[in-house]
């Protein structure tokens, strides 16, 4: 049987392109490496109860995976140091169905016009490839309108002043403010700054049959337990209700196959370990921006931007000890944000200036705490001063911190490709993660991030202190890899074939029936999370090929 | 009665755990709270069916719902794999070791605690110090597993009757209860 679409990938964007597919009424099936406990197996219509709030099975275990003995990574900073300098857990996004969106805690800003025109809006930098992107704010706003409703977003019209237009109110009011973020807020719109509530994909109110949040703190790195995270559950459960689709959980994907310049299929690995190839009229590849090119790569696909550009957002990270509990084990993680970091001022135009570079831009900052007793455990020494450190618990109970997903500028030498001689379990090259950061978005932490501690000393820090990730040491050293799952690039957008790996509609130039739907196809990184505007790109990809909406 | 560890190897890890956290005037230590069975059951965890590796959903019963923590998800071919490879080592075999060779935790714990020595138990506080620093490798695994069983839930065997979390003020899991708007905002 031939389908008319296998999609590769059932995270934000491969489920989005599923749901607008079978709308349409095209068959799909539904490729995942991971296990499925997003949906119940009896009824896949309907969630699973898999999720739980267990530090040690999200945290310590990998329960949504990938389990790096199994699936590693490898990393190094620059070619010059050889084939790799660390073996392991590398920028991962849960391997599971539902991807990245069971883990994400679920912050899911649109991106400003301005992202999508760096290079018009402010020229290039030396020694990156900074490009507009080939669509603008404007082509994408239906889309953004469109998944918000899907995915389930809570927020505050009006509220960021820095905001692109709307055609529309968020699908949801914004929920319950972090009492922490309550008194973060307040000390940057003293000094200020303009936080709002962040646009949120967890419920405020019920919606699309599914319930309220009740804040109960695990949201980060975790699955939902009652199915309130606008995790791709709406759209997967849509998608299996049109009985035009089949999902295969543990199936691998290991090679697009091609016969006279289009896709024929795809070959897969099952959980029984044995091969097969499923025949399709279109392949969507929606892996993700490690995962998307490793595929691309292990079909034999040589265009030379394959895996090029890679970008993950190199984090600034300012925490100060409050002299109050900051309570944040409860809530959604992340209830404020703020953009001035990312718009800038004269005294980042001066910084830039007097740090060489033509422009800066850092990125959104997210006011946070830390909620999780055996990560505060481990980050004390053993002996004696143990209890009485998790007693006071100046790191759990009186944290307070902001992270700032710095945007960092496209480079061709942060890439993936395929590990010369690590595998997977099932035999496969792995992908390969060669990032370090530039000057740009060095000069932009060194900028804000005093910035952001004085304002965590006019919430009332005893003591702040700024970090990086990654880190500014020993590039062979293992602060070296990258915290940020935000990984973008590796599959670049654009409308010239030599320059670009998809076109403006997400369609690779040379094999037209392969279309990329996932953060890979971003052509600059902008400083907010990827995951509404790769859903967005998704649902305008699928829709273009469906050819239920016109470019 | 421990499920993997000897009785002796039981009680060096106790006593060692106890050392990385001591009970002090600020809270209990880590036999208050049975570490060391938290131990013992990874190491043994493939001695049950399904093997004890991820806890259930969604919920444990403590604050209401069902009590999903008590029956362990079961593994999938991979996981398994993966879970004892990382536990039993690669042992020799061609399917553990397709990047080389892996030691696991049962013999880094047989030859850490061995070499903790027999005597562990009976040293004084600076005696016992002085051989976890001997073995850095060891004790930073410890640690973390003395960690996850003093602080994680009571279903992996450590934390008992929530002495971890009570010393720390820590609610734990909260589903299905979770919190009112006014205890997140207004606490």
């Amino acid at each position: 049987m031939t389908v008319d679409a296998v999609i590769v990938g059932s995270g934000p964007g491969g489920a989005t392109a599923a749901d607008v597919l079978t709308a349409a009424g095209w068959t799909v099936t539904i490729v995942e490496k991971g296990r499925n406990h997003l949906l119940d197996p009896e009824d896949l219509t309907q969630p699973a109860s898999d999720f739980s709030n267990d530090e040690i099975k999200f945290h310590s275990r990998h329960f949504l995976g990938p389990d790096p003995l199994i699936e590693p990574r490898t990393f190094r900073a620059s070619d010059a140091e050889g084939d790799h300098t660390f073996v392991g857990e590398v920028n991962s996004v849960p391997s599971t169905v539902g991807g990245g969106g069971t883990h994400a805690d679920g912050k899911v800003p649109r991106f400003r016009p301005d992202d999508f025109r760096l290079l018009s809006r402010f020229g290039p930098q030396e020694g990156s490839d900074v490009a507009n992107w080939p669509v603008d704010y404007d082509d994408l706003e239906p889309y953004y309108a469109e998944v918000e409703r899907s995915v389930g977003v809570a927020g505050t019209e009006g509220a960021n002043p820095f905001a692109g237009p709307r055609s529309g109110p968020f699908p949801m009011p914004s929920g319950a403010p972090m009492f922490g973020a309550t008194r973060s807020a307040a000390a940057a719109e003293k000094l200020g700054y303009h936080p709002y509530p962040a646009p949120t994909a967890a419920n405020s109110v019920p919606y699309d049959g599914r319930p309220a949040c009740n804040n109960c703190g695990f949201c980060s790195f975790f699955g939902c337990p009652i199915h309130a995270k606008g995790d791709p559950v709406a759209m997967l459960r849509r998608t299996m209700a049109t009985g035009r689709a089949e999902l295969l959980p543990e199936t691998f994907a290991s090679r697009i196959r091609t016969a006279a310049g289009r896709a024929t299929g795809v070959d897969v690995v099952g959980p029984d370990g044995k091969e097969r190839f499923l025949a399709a009229r279109h392949v969507v590849v929606a892996a993700g921006a490690i995962e998307t090119p490793r595929l691309l790569l292990l079909s034999g696909f040589d265009h030379p931007l394959i895996g090029r550009y890679l970008m993950t957002h190199f984090q600034t990270i300012v925490a100060g000890g409050m002299p109050f509990r900051t309570y944040a084990e409860r809530g959604r993680a992340v209830t404020h944000v703020h953009d001035d970091m990312i718009v800038g001022d004269d005294a980042s135009r001066r910084a830039a200036v007097e740090g060489g570079l033509p422009w800066l831009r850092g990125g959104l900052v997210e006011h946070s705490g830390a909620a999780l007793p055996i990560l505060e455990a481990t980050h004390y020494p053993w002996g004696t001063s143990h209890t009485g450190l998790m007693a006071d618990s100046p790191i759990r109970g009186r944290l307070w911190a902001f992270i700032m997903q710095g945007e960092d500028l496209p480079y061709a030498t942060n890439r993936i490709d395929l590990d010369p001689t690590v595998r997977d379990a099932r035999g496969f090259p792995v992908a390969r993660v060669t990032y370090r950061a530039g000057r740009h978005e060095h000069v932009a932490s060194d900028h804000y991030g005093p910035r952001l501690a004085a304002i965590l000393k006019e919430m009332g820090a005893e003591w702040t202190a700024v970090t990086t990730s990654p880190g500014r040491g020993n590039a062979a050293s293992p602060e070296a890899v990258p915290e940020s799952r935000h990984n973008v690039g590796t599959v670049r957008m654009g409308s010239d074939p030599s320059r670009s790996v998809v076109d403006p509609q997400g369609r690779m130039h040379e094999l037209e029936n392969v279309v990329v739907a996932d953060s890979s196809v971003f052509v600059t990184s902008a400083g907010y999370g990827p995951t509404l505007t790769l859903v967005a790109l998704a649902a305008r990809a699928a829709h273009l090929l469906a050819g239920t909406r016109s470019a | 009665m421990p499920v993997w560890l000897t009785d002796e190897e039981y009680r060096v890890a106790e006593a060692a755990c106890e050392r990385l956290i001591p009970a002090t005037d600020r809270g209990p230590g880590a036999r208050a709270a049975g570490v060391a069975d938290y131990v013992d059951r990874l190491l043994g965890a493939f001695t049950f069916d399904p093997p004890r590796i991820w806890a259930g959903g969604p919920t444990s019963g403590r604050t209401g719902g069902s009590a999903g923590f008590a029956t362990f998800h079961r593994l999938s071919t991979l996981d398994d794999l993966a879970w004892r490879t990382r536990i039993e080592g690669s042992d020799g075999r061609p399917e553990r070791e397709f990047n080389g060779p892996v030691v696991g935790y049962q013999e880094r714990y047989r030859r850490g605690l061995a070499s903790l020595g027999t005597d562990f138990c009976d040293l004084d506080e600076a005696g016992q110090v002085a051989r976890l620093r001997a073995d850095p490798d060891f004790v930073d695994l410890l640690y973390t597993h003395a960690c996850e069983g003093m602080y994680g839930a009571p279903e992996y065997g450590g934390n008992r009757d929530l002495v971890g979390w009570r010393a720390i003020g820590f609610d734990g899991d909260v589903q299905p209860r979770g919190w009112t708007d006014e205890e997140v905002t207004r606490p």
